[in-house]
């Protein structure tokens, strides 16, 4: 990757070469103002260097993760970390999805549907929600907003205690909807909708259907619900991203490992690979499989959280 | 007076009413209670009984509790900046002409971000180990022992992979707030003769200002956070103790230690803390700024 990517910068034109003299004191006024935006070959090699450590920092970990899935439990321990070894990848596969009767795709599909589920009706909410803070005048639209703005400094983690006393209180605990009801409440999500929904839907064309005869409800639904879908895939991804990290809250609240989602099936099992040496191969090649499904979500909607990242901050 | 407004935010408030606030006074009505046994012995049942703040007192008593803040605190102060600055450097080099190939670079340094933290922390866990990790051992054949999981070092090895992961979303942010200024102002710039150098301090810097007090808000109250690294890398080392961060302490109280009281008097105090910090670092930047 590195070398294809130094391949592509072209290299400094002779003319470039010439127009721009030793540095002299004195002289560097007159090149900047001649070169405008390029900026100088040193300037050039310095940044490329510094691109690549970083580079490598961020994605050696991922690499070493594959190279480890490949490898049987000996040959972790044993071979030279970022080498390939044989290629035990079936069997590593083939362990993973029979041990403990296949609990680990239990854990994936428990994953899916607190984080899939449950992040899909969270962003319908949020969209309604920001489309009538947006679109409507009404008394107590400002303590809503407030109330919105507010609670983004109360973090996730801070309430996942007091949510477990609740849901105990509620005799939710230990079931699928302890884990998704709190995750509705997406006050981020919101402000976001609200400010894509400012944006995204015309005023006129609300009265113009409203003069049509239709009904608010179907406003939203046959026309504003369709503008609002790219803000809607933004807040999905966070809201995805965001529930799939979900940890300290499944961990208080679910003690059955069969209702468990992927990570905190995957942190037993690493707490577990203390006494049982072969459950480190599986931890392994289960984090590799756990994020796949993010990671080819999110490459392939890359124009999506970048412009959410824009109309205003994340929070996690 | 239109009903429709009323009918679409329901869902939103019911949930945010039950999920967000109603948590928060039942952790409140809770660490104003202690469970007495009444009666000697097996027999007898437990009640619950009114302590005013007892609790709390238990808790600014508990040694293990109040370290765990100095700890998450020392964190934050070496953490925060190291990831900002970082992500700073990143956004700006980006935003810049100087590098090419943007969007490889991009994803790249994004990318960790799609991994959940517990992930990360597995995999980091696996890299600090002695005996499979390719670091340990490439560094001990140039002759250099470390020891990432050492009483004094795990705490400097989990920030790392908390740099590692949330470095990302930062530097898109701050990248983002970077493409939002006015070109015409470089140029001035340029025609000015300020170099590229000075034109990140004094133009690109204070135009992104509300991007990074933002971030830096965030930083803080992610940090006070700390759980899923530090939980998930117990597996692999005897020197994160069970309340090593505040929540891990407050995980401990309601879990094993079976004192949900005490755990929600914790939880509160956490809460409060972090909200009275986001106020002084919002209040101490925004007169920085008035100066400048």
């Amino acid at each position: 990757m590195m070398t294809q990517a130094t391949v592509t910068s072209p290299p400094p034109t002779p003319e470039a070469r010439i127009r721009r003299p030793a540095p002299k004191p004195g002289s560097a006024r007159a090149s900047v103002l001649a070169e405008g935006e390029r900026p100088s070959r040193g300037a050039r090699i310095a940044a490329w260097i510094f691109m690549g450590a970083v580079t490598l920092y961020f994605l050696v970990p991922v690499y070493w993760l594959i190279v480890a899935s490949t490898k049987s439990t000996a040959e972790l321990f044993s071979t030279p970390g970022f080498a390939f070894a044989n290629l035990n990848l079936v069997e590593n596969l083939t362990n993973l999805s029979t041990y403990n009767g296949g609990i680990f795709w239990r854990w994936m599909g428990n994953s899916m549907i607190y984080s899939g589920l449950g992040s899909i009706a969270m962003t319908f909410i949020c969209l309604i929600s920001g489309y009538a803070l947006a679109m409507y005048r009404f008394k107590g639209r400002t303590i809503v907003l407030g109330a919105v703005l507010g609670s983004m400094l109360i973090p996730q983690t801070v309430l996942a205690q007091p949510t477990y006393l609740l849901l105990v209180e509620l005799g939710l605990n230990n079931t699928i909807w302890g884990i998704l009801l709190p995750s509705l409440a997406y006050p981020f999500g919101v402000l976001l909708a609200f400010v894509f929904a400012q944006s995204a839907v015309p005023m006129e064309l609300l009265e113009a259907a409203r003069l049509d005869g239709a009904s608010e409800w179907r406003a939203f639904f046959s026309i504003a619900l369709k503008l609002l879908s790219p803000g809607g895939v933004t807040i999905l991804l966070f809201a995805f991203i965001g529930s799939w990290n979900n940890f300290m809250l499944p961990l208080l609240v679910l003690s059955d490992a069969r209702l468990q989602p992927v990570t905190v099936g995957l942190s037993g099992w690493s707490q577990a690979a203390i006494t049982i040496p072969g459950l480190q191969t599986l931890v392994v090649i289960g984090s590799l499989v756990s994020i796949i499904p993010i990671i080819v979500v999110f490459v392939s909607l890359q124009r999506y959280w970048k412009t959410g990242l824009a109309a205003g901050g994340v929070r996690f | 007076m239109r009903v429709a407004p009323y009918v679409f935010l329901t869902p939103f408030i019911l949930s945010f009413v039950i999920f967000m606030i109603l948590p928060i006074v039942v952790a409140l009505y809770t660490s104003f209670f202690q469970v007495k046994r009444s009666g000697l012995g097996f027999g007898g049942d437990n009640d619950s009984v009114f302590v005013g703040f007892d609790n709390y007192v238990q808790a600014f008593a508990n040694s293990a509790f109040m370290d765990s803040f100095g700890r998450v605190l020392l964190f934050g102060i070496v953490q925060v900046p190291i990831m900002l600055a970082l992500s700073l450097l990143l956004a700006l080099l980006f935003d810049s002409a100087v590098v090419k190939a943007k969007r490889f670079f991009q994803l790249a340094v994004f990318l960790p971000y799609a991994v959940p933290s517990v992930v990360a922390a597995l995999i980091w866990g696996f890299l600090y180990q002695p005996r499979v990790s390719p670091i340990v051992e490439g560094l001990a054949d140039l002759g250099v022992s470390v020891d990432f999981l050492g009483p004094g070092t795990v705490l400097w090895s989990i920030a790392n992979v908390a740099v590692w992961s949330v470095t990302g979303v930062n530097m898109i942010i701050l990248f983002s707030a970077l493409q939002t200024v006015p070109r015409e102002m470089y140029e001035a710039a340029r025609l000015d003769g300020a170099s590229e150098f000075r034109m990140a301090l004094q133009i690109k810097l204070p135009m992104i200002y509300p991007a990074l007090l933002l971030t830096t808000l965030f930083s803080i109250i992610g940090t006070l956070q700390l759980f899923n690294e530090p939980m998930t890398m117990r597996s692999v080392t005897s020197n994160i103790s069970g309340s090593y961060t505040p929540n891990m302490a407050i995980f401990n109280a309601t879990t094993l230690g079976g004192n949900i009281n005490l755990g929600s008097a914790m939880a509160i105090i956490l809460g409060l803390a972090t909200f009275v910090l986001s106020i002084v670092v919002s209040v101490a930047t925004n007169r920085k700024k008035g100066k400048a």
